[in-house]
């Protein structure tokens, strides 16, 4: 993949949506497209909230991106599993990825409990105790 | 019970029909089936859970007047039936109160997050045999479910939107309570699957078309408990009495809707009383039958006539409204019972009510799931019975001959089925026994208190 | 000839219903997702996240998978977000209560953000994935799902329960309200349930 010189990237998005718009059929690369921005929401939310639970949302926004592109890939992939029945692997995998992310939501959430039973606080950046 | 009422195999294509198909004849087109259900919604579904609503809550407060031996209203029109459209017209006209320090937007949003899931919910539910409006969704059962789990999230919004400490206990302790509950009932309503071998709700309907003894409730003894198991876990699902603590009237105002009123406080109510009506509908298709009278006529007549649908065409609009009807009766029927539950027990405590859930119902729930699960695996049932005389697709109908079922080494789940269901009818009858004795007791007792005057104009 | 333009007619408005619904429901996850990125008040967040997961779940049943959509409601939307909106309750003070974070920290991540999105897509243009409409995969029977689950899958899913059973142990553990020493144990913004007095003690002991 060539490099992105920082000029280009409005003609960068201009091509790409008018790459979309050309079918109007949706296709594999649209629910991908889709999965790529709701990953990236997700990112610049775990980066940018202060408040924990924040943080937290933008790990779920991540996960769900993870499912969309699992599902999608399900449905359009093609070749038939191996018993000749419907391919299933991707919902599978999309349930497993639901559960543990209900899972690692209680446990983060009982640890932001414990942060803010401790420092009155939720907000990320007055956890600074171990620093230096 | 020498021989029982035959029926005729009914293949996929059979079952899913729409009734677009048998009212025009021919399969629809995309803009046709979108036209007819966008009309289906807004002319059918919309008005009628709003009637239902405002029914139910006319015969809500008629019941519980008579229970606690009053009349209920009884001016507003005969017997009062007009009583919710008056109640109706009032809160439109109120003034539409926004609480200054309230968060606007979610506080405004609340009551159509509690409304739509639960109006969701309804586009699954089998009314007849033709007459659900999808009845290819292969996961029915846990698509309601799924919806259901979603108006919980209207309930914390509205009471935390409001910014009132009462309605913020109300909201928290609403949240607890149905999560919690969610548990037994996805157990229970598991229980029920495995013993029927499906979540299609159209083809639940149509497996328990034999007549009594076929419905669900009656397959195995674990069913017929888990059927309670889930009534009382969907009591508390709906904030119904003895578990409605979220609205308790005496104790926190009115929870989590304190802060509502007009319009947005009737489409609470509109949540709870169609929420009510959808989990009678699933107990209704899941356990007690759906659409089918206890005499498996509709089943009967049906997949003799939808071999040819053109022919039988009136004969088919005539067996789905009178499937409608009993559908609507059983739901009905079981809101009936909820209402009466709600005036008749006291109101536990928060910790009492977890107690029921998380020590008494959820391993009730998991030992019923395992018997359940034992039973169907080593009691041969009549799909087993059905796929030896016949060789369709399991789903195809059950054999009602009891010379199939003998051939087929179900003679034991046949027993126990006309068993349970004897018992079953049993219950039923001594309960309305003992409701229609008490009732003319109590005339004889005491005076009823007469019809008031009409108030002079 | 004629059948088959009835049928590529029939194909096509198909198509044209999938995409209408496609853009319905991704343009919902997308605004939702944007929300919780732009949105300050988190009671706010949670409700766009509540969007999101819900156009998702929508996506799910455009993607023939009804089963996964149902569960996404059931976990995600009844069971995570009901969670994390408690956590919002117990933790948040004051709901109009705000934190900004610094100028330099948004250009950095809006620019990483930025860059991220670019690649990606270009990636996925570039990378020509073979698709089709496959007859077969078309309808999913949830029975199939409950074979590969208890079938092929057994060993994923009775890890997945160990793993469950782990996480309520913990979780319950975590969050038991302790005080740590010489730290005052902080007032919770809902009705007060991390206070740990020792009149509060007794009573749990005794009810």
């Amino acid at each position: 993949m060539e490099l992105i010189a920082l000029a280009d990237i409005p003609n960068l998005f201009a091509a790409m949506t008018i790459g979309l718009l050309d079918n109007a059929v949706v296709g594999l690369n649209h629910y991908l497209v889709l999965g790529a921005f709701v990953f990236v929401c997700g990112l610049l939310s775990m980066m940018l909230k202060r408040n924990a639970i924040g943080i937290l949302m933008g790990v779920e926004l991540i996960l769900n991106a993870a499912n969309i592109n699992l599902v999608a890939f399900n449905r359009y992939a093609h070749r038939a599993s191996a018993d000749g029945g419907p391919l299933l692997d991707g919902q599978i995998f999309a349930i497993f990825v639901i559960v543990l992310a209900a899972a690692e939501a209680a446990v983060a959430l009982a640890i932001f409990l414990n942060y803010y039973n401790n420092f009155s606080t939720i907000d990320v950046e007055r956890a600074q105790e171990l620093k230096g | 019970m020498a021989t029982l009422i035959p029926l005729v195999p009914l293949s996929a294509a059979d079952w899913q029909k729409t009734f677009f198909e048998i009212v025009t004849g021919h399969a629809p087109l995309v803009w046709e089936q979108v036209a007819a259900g966008a009309a289906t919604i807004a002319v059918v579904f919309l008005p009628s859970v709003l009637l239902l609503a405002m029914f139910s809550i006319w015969w809500e407060r008629k019941v519980c007047g008579h229970i606690q031996s009053r009349p209920g209203p009884n001016r507003v029109g005969r017997f009062g039936i007009l009583q919710s459209l008056a109640d109706g017209i009032k809160l439109i006209l109120k003034e539409d109160l926004t609480p200054a320090a309230s968060d606007r937007l979610l506080f405004r949003l609340a009551p159509y997050l509690s409304f739509a899931p639960v109006f969701a919910a309804f586009l699954a539910l089998p009314f007849g045999p033709n007459l659900t409006f999808e009845p290819k969704l292969n996961a029915g059962v846990f698509w309601i479910l799924a919806v259901l789990s979603v108006e919980v999230m209207g309930v914390i919004l509205a009471g935390w939107s409001s910014n009132n400490k009462w309605a913020i206990y109300g909201a928290m302790r609403e949240a607890c309570q149905m999560v919690s509950y969610e548990i037994p009932l996805g157990l229970s309503i598991i229980v029920g699957v495995t013993a029927a071998g499906t979540l299609n709700l159209v083809e639940l309907g149509h497996l328990q078309g034999g007549g009594l003894h076929t419905w669900v409730i009656f397959k195995n003894p674990f069913v017929f408990c888990a059927f309670f198991v889930y009534f009382i876990a969907s009591l508390a699902s709906n904030k119904r009495a003895p578990f409605d603590l979220p609205e308790s009237e005496s104790e926190l105002v009115a929870g989590f809707h304190t802060e509502y009123s007009g319009m947005r406080f009737a489409f609470f109510f509109f949540a709870e009383y169609a929420a009510m009506f959808v989990v009678g509908g699933i107990q209704t298709s899941l356990f007690l039958g759906g659409w089918n009278d206890p005499f498996g006529l509709i089943g009967r007549y049906y997949s003799q006539w939808i071999g040819d649908p053109v022919t039988h065409r009136n004969g088919l609009i005539v067996l789905n409204l009178i499937g409608l009807a009993i559908f609507c009766t059983k739901a009905l029927g079981i809101m009936f019972v909820q209402m009466w539950l709600r005036w008749t027990l006291p109101r536990p405590r928060i910790d009492q009510v977890l107690y029921a859930c998380v020590k008494v119902l959820l391993p009730a729930a998991c030992v019923l799931l395992l018997g359940t699960a034992l039973w169907e695996l080593m009691v041969p049932s009549w799909h087993v019975a059905r796929m030896l005389t016949n060789p369709l697709p399991w789903f195809d109908y059950n054999p009602v001959k009891w010379t199939d079922w003998a051939r087929g080494g179900a003679t034991t789940s046949l027993v126990v089925q006309v068993i349970l269901a004897l018992i079953g009818l049993g219950l039923l009858s001594a309960v309305m026994l003992w409701v229609g004795l008490a009732f003319i007791h109590g005339r004889k007792r005491r005076q009823r208190l007469t019809e008031p005057e009409p108030i002079p104009a | 000839m004629v059948a088959d333009a009835g049928l590529l007619a029939v194909a096509t408005q198909v198509e044209t219903l999938s995409a209408v619904l496609f853009y319905v429901f991704s343009g919902l996850t997308a605004a939702g997702a944007l929300g919780v990125v732009l949105s300050r008040n988190i009671v706010r967040t949670a409700v766009c996240l509540l969007f999101t997961l819900l156009g998702v779940a929508g996506l799910y049943f455009l993607l023939e998978s009804e089963f996964l959509a149902a569960v996404q409601l059931v976990v995600y939307v009844g069971g995570t977000l009901i969670l994390i909106v408690f956590g919002v309750m117990l933790t948040s003070g004051s709901q109009f209560r705000r934190f900004q974070p610094k100028p330099a920290e948004i250009v950095i991540a809006g620019s990483v953000a930025v860059v991220l999105f670019a690649a990606l897509v270009m990636a996925i243009r570039n990378a020509h994935f073979v698709t089709g409409w496959m007859e077969t995969q078309a309808k999913y029977p949830v029975g199939a799902l409950g074979q590969a689950l208890l079938g092929d899958y057994l060993v994923p899913f009775e890890l997945a329960s160990v793993v469950l059973l782990v996480v309520m142990i913990g979780a319950a553990y975590l969050a038991k309200a302790r005080r740590r020493e010489g730290r005052p144990v902080a007032r919770g913004g809902g009705p007060g349930a991390n206070l740990v007095t020792p009149l509060s003690q007794k009573a749990r002991r005794w009810s």
